[in-house]
């Protein structure tokens, strides 16, 4: 048992009217680990990932960020949320703002940083991204692949200690995957915190310290991927992995 | 068919000074109510997406109340009706506050819709980068809202610019108050009004051609007022 | 009690316009809509000279006051005949407003599939049978909610042949508010009165919208 987890999560209970999502999920994160979520839609992935940032607040249950409990009464969710980075499945890029623009914003709103500082900062991450060349490109000027490593930037300017990927490359042509899964395999390499919800089975297999099966709203199991993949305690698990396993083959 | 023309010449020639000072009016009148509008409908717009339930309904009866109630009678009950309430107003000042009051519910109304239009997951991303509410409203969504509302606010310039024509009836020496005049003056309404419909047309013609260079100057890819 | 009573003798005075603004707009609306279908048939399936007149139609109308385009008919028709305050008024009202239905049905005829066309040549439809029996309906139908819209427009524009001295709800209100010298009370109850009716349009309209609508 590691002593200090980055993240705790204790309990949580989620439902969106009638519909329970979440039903006392528990995980804990390593610093420097990769978390890989997997699971049938409706399991409770994505809920659980804009619940961890608090876009969506719990309604019960605990969640500890480096020793500091972000659910409790007082706690100013912006300011959390500065130290999680999240990048959606749909991007959600700025729209009338560049590239650039997008990474800049960030950091001259929030971290309140002088216009030059935060250029160059963002210069910077986009560099980290492969993207520089596309600084003045608008959203719409760029590929699916480009946005979302835009989107990966403008997460990384605000320096978090902790990145949320939501099903990052399922909106993308299946030949843009490897450029924006290579990103996100750089910066694990790097050292970086991640929590990934995704069936890119190649990625977990290769990046994963961890891979997490849900259904249900709750954790079945969880591993290692080369156990996870290869002899899975529950049955439930390795049918669902089979299953992701064929869809990757039939897709290709 | 000369001398007719001639005397249509010589008419213009004299009514011609008059008309260019109401075109002043009308301007002024237009372009202060305008900015009148937008000092309202810019927050107002605002209120009614984002503000707490109660402003979200007051708002929203002050533009049902304006959208179904004829310019006309409203410019009437401001002028000669908030007298009786103790608030006495001059013709110019009438004018501008009815059109104003007028303008800004139909620009609140364009920019509530804008704001709609702004996709969810933009605000999802500027709080999840960590910005509060208000932060995201000022930086993320209303940029895009005013570009996305550009349209719809140059027809309100243009629109706006046609609606002052009614303040004349409250004796505003606007460009058809000079016309009025002119046309008892002279005994000849008919060639009056035409030169006067004539200028209109001049006058919505260059604020239209304008306007459309203004929003291709603000043009951004793939954010436009028309769906994609 | 007195005020009540003010109020009550007011009101009904006022109310008497009712049927005058509705009888503007009901015609005003007519001669539009007759306007508005031809101009924009001429402007869509017309040849380049009709096609021509319908533009300068609508884009020159349009660009000018509805009040200027009331009073330069409202002074041309009387030059021609002899009509009503009431009838000129409606007229000059019904030809502004046929500039932008004009524009409404034009859309509509551009939003029906070209396919339609070619479909009613197929079976041997005349083009002018084509317009009429297949084109024109669903147009219409398209164009519901943009006329719905300038329907309303109409209602409130109706204010304006006021100045030609056609005694509908304004005008009684001015009438009503010089004898009680209470102009707030009377311009109030005119504005609440043709709130009542705009918002009872809405409602109209949006039923006759449901039950019409075409889906594309």
């Amino acid at each position: 048992m590691n002593p200090t987890p980055i993240l705790r999560v204790e309990e949580l209970y989620k439902s969106f009217g009638q519909t329970a999502v979440l039903k006392g999920f528990s995980l804990s994160i390593q610093p420097q680990e990769v978390a890989v979520l997997v699971g049938p839609s409706g399991s409770g992935k994505s809920t659980l990932l804009r619940c961890i940032n608090l876009l969506d607040p719990p309604n019960a249950g605990r969640i500890w960020l480096e020793q500091e409990e972000i659910t409790a009464a007082g706690v100013n969710p912006d300011r959390i949320r500065q130290r999680i980075g999240m990048v959606f499945q749909d991007f959600n890029l700025f729209t009338h703002l560049t590239a650039l623009g997008n990474v800049m914003v960030g950091l001259t709103k929030v971290r309140k940083m002088h216009k030059k500082e935060a250029h160059e900062l963002a210069l910077f991450e986009l560099e980290r991204v492969g993207l520089v060349d596309r600084a003045g490109h608008y959203p719409a000027q760029l590929s699916g692949g480009q946005k979302q490593r835009v989107a990966i930037a403008r997460a990384l300017g605000m320096d978090p200690h902790l990145m949320l990927f939501d099903e990052p490359t399922s909106a993308l042509d299946p030949e843009l995957t490897g450029e924006v899964l290579e990103v996100m395999q750089q910066l694990a390499s790097e050292g970086m915190t991640m929590i990934v919800v995704s069936h890119e089975m190649g990625f977990a297999r290769q990046v994963a310290s961890r891979v997490v099966f849900l259904e249900g709203g709750v954790v079945v199991e969880q591993g290692p991927p080369a156990q996870m993949f290869e002899r899975p305690a529950q049955e439930r698990t390795r049918v669902f992995l089979r299953k992701i396993a064929d869809l990757d083959e039939r897709s290709r | 068919m000369d001398e007719k023309m001639e005397r249509v010449v010589e008419l213009f020639g004299a009514v011609a000074p008059l008309l260019w000072q109401g075109t002043g009016v009308t301007l002024q009148i237009a372009a202060l109510s305008l900015l009148l509008g937008m000092a309202i409908g810019l927050p107002a717009g605002i209120a009614r997406v984002y503000g707490p339930r109660w402003l979200q309904q007051a708002t929203g009866t002050y533009v049902v109340l304006v959208q179904g109630t004829p310019l006309l009678i409203q410019l009437f009950l401001v002028y000669y009706g908030l007298p009786d309430l103790g608030l006495t107003l001059g013709r110019l000042e009438a004018a501008f506050l009815t059109l104003g009051l007028n303008s800004g519910a139909y620009q609140a109304e364009y920019l509530r819709g804008a704001l709609q239009a702004v996709p969810v997951g933009q605000m999802t991303a500027a709080r999840a980068l960590g910005m509060s509410q208000g932060q995201a409203v000022r930086s993320i969504v209303l940029p895009q809202a005013l570009r996305l509302v550009l349209p719809a606010w140059s027809n309100e310039v243009v629109a706006m610019l046609k609606y002052t024509a009614v303040v004349f009836l409250i004796a505003v020496p606007d460009l058809m108050g000079q016309a009025k005049i002119l046309a008892s003056r002279y005994f000849a309404p008919i060639p009056i009004y035409l030169i006067v419909a004539v200028f209109y047309i001049v006058l919505v013609g260059i604020t239209y051609g304008v306007l459309r260079q203004l929003e291709r100057r603000l043009r951004v890819p793939g954010l436009t007022g028309e769906p994609t | 009690m007195e005020f009540v009573q003010k109020l009550v003798t007011t009101f009904n005075f006022i109310v008497q316009g009712l049927w005058v603004t509705l009888g503007v707009t009901a015609v005003a609306l007519a001669v539009g809509l007759l306007l508005g279908i031809s101009m924009a048939v001429l402007r869509v399936y017309g040849n380049p000279f009709w096609r021509t007149v319908a533009a300068l139609y609508s884009v020159l109308v349009r660009a000018v006051p509805v009040i200027v385009i009331v009073f330069v008919l409202f002074f041309v028709i009387a030059g021609f005949v002899n009509l009503s305050p009431f009838l000129a008024g409606s007229l000059a009202l019904g030809v502004a407003s046929g500039a932008y239905q004009s524009e409404i049905f034009r859309g509509a005829f551009q939003a029906v599939l070209p396919g339609q066309m070619v479909a009613a040549r197929a079976i041997g439809m005349s083009r002018r049978q084509a317009i009429q029996s297949i084109l024109l309906p669903q147009a219409l139908r398209l164009a519901l909610p943009g006329w719905g819209n300038e329907a309303t427009l109409v209602l409130k524009d109706s204010t304006l042949v006021f100045v030609v001295g056609v005694p509908e709800i304004l005008r009684r209100a001015q009438q009503v508010s010089a004898r009680t010298l209470e102009p707030f009370v009377a311009f109030g109850i005119a504005l609440l009165l043709y709130l009542a009716l705009t918002l009872w349009m809405t409602q109209l309209l949006q039923w006759v919208e449901r039950r019409y609508r075409l889906q594309i």
